[in-house]
């Protein structure tokens, strides 16, 4: 529309054309570069406000313990040292836990993909009775917390049985809180963390596939689950695995279902055992454990932040390979409602 | 001929008799073309049917039973049950020391950082949304949060005493030697007579720009996956006309994308409420460690129910001003 009324101007006021359009060019240039410079200003800020909690992180990960009290040091440490990693390592059983919750999100993960997948198809693509009412089911999936039901989980997995056929069986329900049975069981019936945002997000992309494609393959003699596999999946792949990503990461770091049904003397995880980390640190730094020393708050603290960093670090690492995924996805299941 | 011409059903709209017909075999609504492709849906779906029914209602049932019962464990793993009235919720209202106060003061907050979410995520879309250097590289930055504010850490540093004791001590200095910027900013504008109470929100919002920014990752997507739908055509067809680019936003871009506020505003509110590092939350779990089971579930639907009313009321404001477009 500027280059409009330039040119507007331009053909009305010919002697004067130079100095109008010069005065419009550099009043453009001055508009342009105020506002890339404060876009600039703000973009930075903020990204620096996102980044910043990490590289303090990072630093104070390295400082030896009298570095903590030294007011002059703030971002270099005096005394480096990598002992720290090594205290939290142990602390957070590191190597087992971590593999623990790598298997249990991996696990989790996969199994929410794919019966959301299924579930958003149907939405999408199928008519049937009551479907608004289940689709309203879904919406309320995203909105009950889950910790209004916490209580009748847990008690339902601590005795858990079909119409009574364990206890006929066995003499006594079954204990499931032990294991990753509820973990999986709810995963695979799509009541998992977050799932009704899954099946959300798939809907509104299946929805978005031509139908004709579907209409094609059903005229050259495909039935239903060979379309779903050999034409709907295929193209579907970037969404599937950003909700794959999504719901890895969300349970990677999630305390609430590991807390209320995996007992962490079977199985320790990285977040429970993260949250619970500060209760043993002052028996690990005694040397002698009927003489438990007091750990300062400062250090634990700077324990807790390294293994904040170590819970991190392989999810930051996944996201910088995956953010194309990540981003791009939700543009394309357009969440438009 | 025109005699023999049947009406087709409402391909909308299931009669009673067509749902319960379409799964009971041997009958003529059950071989048509539109049954089996409804029976292939329900196949599809019956994963979350299950689902729905047993991880969600049934407990959702039982743990309303449970708010008027007080609940007690019995050795084996068994729960008793006797029946109490609405002893639990006078419980939760009058008697824990805490619940209250921690309701009160979180709500307004959570309140507050809501809106400030919605506005912020939207005017970061927009911002996202245009062509500059690095843009790849400040997307990336700004979904972080999504992976560093999930699941347990936010709440695990706050929950350190050290840290609360750090925060005092800051806020102390802050507040002393005048360094608090936006809290001289503040009373430099009440001595000016501007609305205090005005500002006083505006102000809470920017103290809390951390909290805000690190929960707005997922909203600042939606937003943004909304602003790649418009399609440039719009634009130029307003360039053309003589539209500035002041009208454009809220003549173009702000009534397209208001739909989205409202999932935005319900995904926030639910984030909000459930976060970790909520007051609320973390009172509720303590006496869930306690094995209080009754106090929990009335706690839990109180909360639940001011969460329902939040997101219906957002609903309310946000769907009176938003266009509807179909697609």
């Amino acid at each position: 529309m500027k280059t409009n009324q330039a040119a507007a101007a331009v053909q009305t006021k010919a002697p004067v054309r130079h100095k109008a359009s010069r005065s419009y060019i550099m009043k453009a240039r001055a508009k342009h570069i105020t506002i890339s410079v404060l876009r600039g200003l703000l973009i930075f800020g903020l990204c620096f406000m996102i980044i910043q909690p990490l590289i303090t992180r990072f630093s104070t990960s390295l400082m030896a313990e009298k570095d903590l009290y030294d007011s002059t040091i703030v971002v270099l440490p005096r005394n480096p040292t990598l002992d720290n990693y090594m205290h939290v390592a142990t602390l957070t059983n590191f190597p087992k836990s971590m593999i623990n919750t790598l298997w249990a999100s991996l696990l989790v993960s996969v199994l929410q993909a794919v019966s959301c997948t299924l579930v958003g198809y149907g939405f999408a693509r199928y008519d049937f009775p009551l479907k608004k009412f289940w689709f309203a089911c879904v919406v309320a999936l995203i909105v009950i917390p889950p910790q209004t039901i916490q209580t009748s989980l847990y008690t339902f997995f601590a005795r858990f049985d079909i119409f009574g056929i364990f206890t006929l069986i066995t003499g006594s329900p079954l204990n499931l809180r032990s294991s990753v049975a509820p973990y999986a069981l709810m995963s695979l019936t799509c009541m998992g963390l977050k799932d009704g945002l899954y099946i959300y997000m798939l809907r509104q992309y299946f929805r978005g596939i031509p139908k004709s494609l579907e209409e094609a393959a059903y005229v050259d003699g495909c039935n239903t689950l060979h379309t779903f596999a050999k034409i709907m999946l295929p193209d579907a792949i970037p969404t599937i695995a950003s909700c794959f990503l999504f719901s890895f990461v969300w349970q990677w770091t999630d305390l609430f279902y590991t807390r209320n049904f995996l007992t962490t003397s079977y199985r320790p995880f990285y977040a429970t055992e993260m949250s619970t980390m500060v209760s043993r640190m002052s028996r690990y730094f005694s040397a002698d454990a009927n003489n438990p020393v007091i750990v300062s708050a400062a250090r634990q603290q700077q324990l807790i932040s390294i293994a904040v960093l170590f819970c991190c670090i392989p999810l930051v690492i996944l996201y910088c390979f995956t953010q194309r995924t990540f981003v791009q996805s939700i543009a394309m299941s357009g969440s438009k409602e | 001929m025109s005699a023999k011409i049947r009406k087709a059903p409402n391909p909308n709209k299931w009669t009673f008799a067509e749902s319960i017909l379409t799964f009971i075999p041997g009958n003529k609504t059950f071989r048509s073309m539109r049954s089996r492709n409804a029976r292939r849906g329900v196949m599809f779906i019956l994963p979350f049917i299950i689902g729905f029914l047993v991880f969600m209602i049934r407990p959702l049932a039982n743990s309303f039973m449970m708010s008027f019962h007080d609940v007690t464990m019995v050795s084996g793993g068994g729960t008793n049950w006797r029946f109490i009235g609405f002893d639990n919720y006078k419980y939760a209202f009058g008697v824990d020391p805490y619940f209250n106060q921690y309701l009160v003061e979180e709500i307004p907050r959570m309140a507050i950082n809501a809106v400030a979410t919605l506005v912020l995520s939207f005017v970061i879309a927009v911002i996202l949304n245009q062509e500059f250097k690095g843009r790849t590289v400040a997307r990336a930055i700004f979904f972080l949060p999504v992976i560093l504010s999930s699941g347990v850490l936010p709440g695990i540093e706050s929950q350190n005493e050290f840290y609360n004791m750090m925060q005092g001590i800051s806020d102390a200095v802050a507040n002393s030697s005048g360094v608090n910027l936006s809290a001289s900013l503040q009373s430099l504008l009440s001595v000016s007579g501007v609305g205090s109470g005005v500002f006083s929100i505006l102000f809470q919002m920017i103290d809390a720009i951390y909290d805000i920014v690190m929960a707005s990752g997922i909203q600042i997507i939606v937003m943004l996956s909304g602003l790649q739908t418009i399609s440039p055509s719009l634009y130029e067809a307003a360039d053309v006309e003589g539209c500035t680019a002041w009208e454009a936003f809220w003549k173009i871009t702000f009534p397209m994308v208001s739909p989205l506020l409202l999932v935005n505003a319900i995904y926030t509110i639910i984030d909000f409420f459930m976060k970790n590092d909520n007051k609320v939350m973390e009172r509720i779990n303590e006496l869930w460690q306690r094995i209080e089971f009754g106090h929990v579930s009335a706690m839990n639907w109180i909360y639940f129910g001011v969460a329902i009313l939040f997101i219906g009321i957002s609903t309310v404001i946000i769907s009176r001003g938003v266009q509807h477009y179909e697609d």
